[in-house]
């Protein structure tokens, strides 16, 4: 990278964040429902960081004289499971992996996807040809059975499934940014900054992300609650993380055995998955409605 | 990129005898996907040649779709020509001069003030862009913004830090401008750049137009199809209909002693101030004809009243009418092309 790169991007993203970004984030503190759904997650989510510090009980120590206690059970809140471990710490421990799996590929989707998209949308021609192509070939597959696909080549594990579900959200991440970069790189001012014999590197970086990042962003998002409740099924499957790792979809699965004797502990993880899911879409519909500024 | 560091104008070489920009033979053709045995393009300039004298206000006109913005487009290289070469100051572009070379000494306003400002930037990072981009040291570049944001009437504490959407549309045009000028260019090209404010707005950058190219020594290639505004500033103008030259000439000559049929439709379809002297019939008809497949020989023969048969076989040169730098494409003006009124003057043609 140059010097003179580096002063630009620095010029742009003290601007970008000051001006264009501050708004959106008032918008949004302003929303009731947006900010009730970002204080659950990061409820959820502080709760599993500093799991350790709360006190709780183990989460792999079970009792077998104390299997599947209904909820509300003194010294089991929430009941216990198949093999009689504490629900409460199961759920805490559980958001662990379970938010992991939920953002991290959607983080490395988004960084991959948003490379990809705005380099197809933008240089054209043949490259945007050439990735677009591919990544309809992956479009071809639902994506449930090409994570499945995916995970069961590569084999049961954590750092597996995490490829197949980035590998899963690259497509639609790209597609939305090919188009939104399309619909950007007509406008007069990349004309102008071409004008200005600027390099593509350059204009990328300075003019073209700063106005595709939002919706790509938010679409992104979008994709969280996909992304958990998939790694959740590939869990479900046997696929993914393997017991006695506490795990929301993977509890769902072994206490799915359960499901006649006592029902509403059964139904715990799902709940747990429901709930996050629906915050972060609920956050994203949020930030759709707070980015769409204009003037 | 070290001798660039200062940005001053690049310096004169062929002396004001020499055209600062020449276009010769300038075509482009775009493909247009479906047509007929998929292969139609549409001729939006078709063999342009006309040059610029350092100083002048060069004015371009004629109705949408013409070819106006796209020959713009094409000096600047936004949009690569199918044939024809671009000279800037004798220099040949591709050969002893570069894209990025050329850049530097011509620049471009668009008629779209906010379209043409990234939203996402602040007044200041929009302008200094330009010279950072060029290898001006970022502090550098923020007094030069300062001092063009002063020079375009923009007091610089206050707008420096400005979005586009909290400015005004005469506002963000001078942004536009000052923009424009960051790179220090001999030659500007303003593309309908006031054709979208109000008329008071468009008289103050018009004005301020002109007193900047009176301080930065600079050169106009002015794009409208507002004839008013093109008299009131232009030294020469080029009328272009469907992608090529019609006319070209002195303003005032043009204005006086149009000789292009299509030329002189355009001048009397101005709405007259003296509401006696009330426009009772329109003076051409219909739209433009498709440029996917122009009319033969003439292009302008199907819709123009003088037309007789050679105008439907052979297209015409620019051909001089006498008056210095005056030419017209027209058979009516060269006195050997066979056509029945060829050699009458403009005023025996009015009373026709």
């Amino acid at each position: 990278m140059s010097v003179v790169a580096d002063d630009i991007v620095r010029l742009a993203t003290v601007d970008k964040t000051r001006g264009y970004w501050a708004t959106v984030f008032r918008r949004l503190s302003r929303d009731p429902v947006s900010v009730a759904c970002a204080s659950i997650i990061l409820l959820i989510a502080l709760a599993a960081v500093f799991a350790d510090y709360l006190g709780l009980a183990n989460p792999y120590t079970g009792s077998m004289i104390r299997r599947l206690r209904w909820i509300g059970t003194p010294g089991y809140p929430l009941g216990s499971d198949e093999l009689g471990r504490d629900m409460v710490a199961r759920l805490i421990y559980g958001g662990r992996l379970s938010l992991f799996l939920g953002l991290f590929p959607v983080v490395l989707a988004f960084l991959v996807g948003t490379t990809l998209g705005v380099m197809a949308g933008y240089l054209g021609g043949f490259i945007n040809q050439a990735i677009m192509r591919t990544v309809d070939v992956f479009y071809a597959f639902p994506s449930v059975l090409l994570a499945i696909a995916i995970s069961g080549a590569l084999g049961a594990g954590i750092v597996n499934s995490i490829v197949s579900l980035t590998i899963v959200f690259i497509p639609p991440i790209v597609r939305v940014a090919e188009s939104v970069t399309t619909s950007v790189r007509n406008l007069d001012f990349v004309d102008a900054a071409r004008a200005s014999g600027a390099g593509p590197l350059t204009i990328m970086r300075v003019h073209v992300l700063g106005n595709v990042l939002g919706p790509i962003f938010v679409y992104s998002t979008s994709l969280i609650s996909v992304c958990m409740i998939l790694a959740a099924g590939l869990s479900f499957l046997g696929l993914g993380t393997k017991p006695p790792e506490p795990e929301w979809g993977l509890m769902l699965n072994t206490l799915r055995t359960a499901i006649y004797v006592n029902p509403w502990v059964a139904a715990l993880p799902g709940a747990m998955i429901f709930i996050v899911s629906i915050c972060f879409n609920l956050l994203s519909d949020g930030m759709r409605s707070a980015m769409d500024v204009r003037s | 990129m070290s001798e660039a560091e200062t940005l001053t104008p690049v310096a004169d070489s062929g002396g004001p005898r020499q055209p600062l920009l020449e276009v010769r033979a300038m075509s482009k053709h775009f493909p247009v996907r479906g047509g007929f045995l998929g292969k139609a393009v549409v001729r939006a300039v078709d063999d342009v040649s006309f040059s610029v004298d350092k100083g002048e206000v060069l004015g371009i006109v004629g109705e949408s779709g013409c070819g106006k913005s796209t020959t713009a487009r094409l000096v600047i290289g936004l949009i690569k020509p199918d044939a024809g070469s671009i000279l800037l100051d004798g220099e040949q572009l591709g050969t002893s001069l570069s894209l990025r070379d050329l850049r530097r000494s011509v620049q471009m306003v668009f008629q779209d003030s906010y379209a043409s400002l990234n939203p996402r930037l602040t007044v200041e990072a929009s302008i200094s862009f330009g010279p950072i981009v060029h290898g001006v040291a970022a502090s550098e570049a923020r007094t030069r913004t300062h001092d063009l944001l002063r020079k375009v009437g923009l007091d610089p504490a206050t707008f420096a830090d400005r979005y586009p959407h909290e400015l005004s549309g005469g506002q963000r045009q001078r942004v536009n401008i000052a923009r424009a000028l960051a790179l220090a260019p001999r030659l500007v090209l303003l593309d309908e750049a006031v054709s979208a404010l109000d008329k008071s707005v468009e008289a103050q950058v018009l004005n301020l137009l002109i007193d900047l190219k009176e301080e930065f020594g600079l050169t106009y290639v002015f794009i409208s199809h507002d004839l008013n505004v093109v008299r009131f500033i232009s030294d020469r103008v080029i009328v272009m209909y469907l992608g090529e030259v019609v006319e070209t000439g002195p303003v005032e000559a043009l204005w006086q002693d149009a000789r292009h049929p299509y030329t002189r439709a355009l001048l009397s379809a101005m709405p007259s101030l003296d509401p006696d002297n009330r426009t009772r019939e329109p003076p051409i008809t219909g739209d433009p004809p498709n440029p996917i497949n122009p009319p033969s020989g003439c292009r302008f023969h199907t819709r123009c009243a003088f037309a007789e048969g050679v105008c439907g076989e052979k297209s015409p040169a620019l051909f001089a009418t006498g008056n210095d730098r005056h030419t017209a494409a027209c058979h009516m003006v060269d006195p050997a092309s066979g056509h029945s009124k060829a050699g009458s003057s403009a005023r025996e043609l009015q009373h026709a």
